[in-house]
């Protein structure tokens, strides 16, 4: 706003430090503790902050009980094969919506947005039910099949689409480019932020998501790593170390995608809201 | 086709249409079948009382909705779904707007600190429930330690019934903070300053300035995080799911109805009275929208 006084300052930074505290300290735990002996971690008198030796064997024993690398294997081709279909079909819908005239087009946006408005548990039986009649349990494409098409992303690009100017398209017709041509040679580069944006949050819901990959896909082989944390929880609960060490390898990747690119992550959130 | 009508839709025109339809053609063919029709089946389901994965299906007319409404099971439910809303939609909303008001402006470090509120958001749910619950641990837990330390009492952060839903709404406030937080400060961001400057002309102070200029002012973003924040609460699943078992002690007082649905459909393979349930859901998110909606007009200002 404008300058604000040292003491203000000061006490704002308190503030804030505090609070970063509080959002950075589970994480510390779950390093720390993967790294103690059970003993360790359940001593209190005396109460043992840092490990005194710093036991990999947590994690080389979470990794020889559970298949990791497919894991990893799963949950990265699901997010990459259900940010491709959504940034295709969405781009392709959303530019439609925003630019072109055709009958039926608020009817069918109308549909959109329905769908945005329903909560997505309604839809969970019959999507089950459909990958099962077709044989895909446990399978990548079953990841994925909620994800095919995306009536967020088709909402949020279709407001980058309109928001851009009218007068490149024109030009471009003028220069005799079809209505493919525009879309894909003009409009598509023009909306990569949203588009960034909306790979995003395809990628971190389709991470975070637990209940889909539980129900669809029960084989450990199958699972996600989101799922199959949920049955490792269950699998030894009382181990904690080996519980904190299942945690960091399953959210280290996403960690550092986040770390590596967290002003695309910020920024792409921040727009997105303005958008909707 | 006549030829008056030919001439109306032009064939530039047509192109248009074609392409137009073309280019929706996947989302919608998508949404058709993997939203509307589900829509429909989930509430044709919902008047079955079925078997074993979807087989055996009986018609039970408005059975499984009776059943429901003299389910304790579903009034807990209910009830724990909208006290968990509450403690978590207006303290998170307040925490975000304290900490996005006071990085607006010129901070040092204000980048590092909105890097680290956002955080809790790219974990998995799952890891950092688990965390959660080992900090939560009654016996050798984080907090308990501190508390300890102060000469507190152990709390069952986890099993005691009076606990365990606050403390899964400690999970939610922590996790969701920093996304509101990156929302609002955005639409701090886009408040000109002239509006600071004139009122402070007019002699305003700081608290005032807030509540007549920011609050007004930003009211489009809060009301898009309030709106988010509820539909997200009233969803919640992977907490609870992941923290109390069927067992707890603390069951009844923190299961949602998205975990009875799941553990109706998926657990119990009683699929039409999981449909019921969700269409529960669906109204009461139906009514929550309804009078959002209406107080919308009343207290957000669009510029």
């Amino acid at each position: 706003m404008h300058t604000r006084s040292k003491l203000t300052t000061f006490a704002i930074h308190v503030i804030l430090l505090i609070g970063a505290c509080l959002m950075i300290i589970p994480f510390l735990w779950m390093v720390l503790t993967s790294f103690k002996s059970v003993a360790e971690s359940t001593s209190l008198n005396p109460f043992v902050l840092l490990p005194s030796e710093w036991k990999w064997s947590n994690y080389s024993a979470v990794f020889k009980q559970n298949n990791f690398l497919i894991l990893y294997f799963n949950t990265s081709a699901m997010i990459a094969l259900r940010i491709l279909c959504s940034l295709l079909f969405s781009a392709m819908a959303a530019y439609a919506f925003a630019r072109l005239k055709f009958p039926g087009r608020n009817l069918l946006f109308g549909l959109v947005l329905f769908q945005m408005m329903v909560p997505t548990q309604i839809f969970i039986i019959p999507q089950y039910l459909m990958v099962d009649s077709m044989g895909m349990r446990n399978t990548i494409f079953a990841l994925v099949f909620p994800g095919l098409v995306s009536a967020f992303g088709t909402f949020l690009l279709r407001q980058f689409f309109m928001g851009l100017p009218k007068e490149l398209e024109e030009a471009a017709k003028i220069d005799g480019y079809n209505i493919g041509q525009v879309f894909v040679k003009v409009m598509l580069p023009l909306a990569r932020s949203g588009m960034v944006a909306l790979g995003i949050f395809t990628a971190l819901f389709a991470f975070k998501d637990m209940m889909w990959p539980m129900i669809v896909n029960t084989s450990s082989s199958a699972a996600t790593l989101s799922s199959a944390l949920a049955k490792i929880q269950s699998a030894y609960s009382v181990n904690y170390p080996e519980l904190m060490a299942a945690s960091v390898i399953a959210i280290w990747p996403m960690l550092i995608v986040y770390v590596l690119f967290q002003r695309q992550f910020i920024e792409g959130i921040a727009t997105s809201g303005g958008k909707l | 086709m006549t030829n008056a009508r030919a001439n109306r839709i032009s064939k530039s025109m047509l192109n248009e249409w074609y392409w137009g339809w073309f280019l929706v053609a996947p989302t919608i063919v998508g949404l058709i079948i993997l939203n509307i029709i589900p829509i429909g089946q989930t509430l044709y389901m919902s008047f079955f009382k079925s078997g074993d994965f979807g087989k055996g299906n009986l018609f039970v007319g408005f059975d499984n909705y009776r059943k429901l409404l003299s389910d304790d099971q579903v009034w807990h439910a209910v009830k724990n779904t909208l006290l968990y809303a509450v403690m978590v939609v207006p303290t998170s909303i307040v925490i975000a707007l304290i900490a996005a008001v006071l990085m607006n402006g010129k901070l040092r470090g204000k980048s590092l600190y909105r890097t680290i509120y956002f955080i809790p958001m790219i974990a998995a749910p799952a890891a950092v429930t688990m965390v959660w619950r080992w900090l939560y641990n009654t016996k050798f837990g984080l907090i308990n330690y501190g508390l300890s330390k102060l000469g507190l009492g152990p709390v069952d952060w986890t099993t005691d019934p009076n606990v365990a839903l606050v403390s899964i709404a400690i999970i939610g406030i922590w996790s969701v903070v920093g996304y509101n937080m990156v929302l609002l400060l955005a639409g701090l961001q886009e408040i000109p300053r002239d509006y600071y400057e004139a009122s402070e002309i007019d002699g305003a102070g700081k608290l005032r300035q807030f509540v007549v200029v920011t609050v007004p002012l930003l009211s489009p973003a809060l009301f898009f995080v309030l709106v988010t924040s509820i539909i997200q609460a009233m969803q919640v699943f992977d907490v609870i799911y992941m923290m109390i078992d069927i067992q707890n002690p603390a069951y009844d007082n923190t299961v949602s109805l998205v975990y009875l649905f799941y553990n109706n459909s998926f657990k119990y393979s009683n699929k039409g009275y999981g449909s019921a349930i969700v269409m529960l859901l669906l109204a009461i998110i139906m009514i929550i929208t309804v009078i959002q909606m209406r107080a919308q007009k009343k207290w957000v200002k669009y510029m």
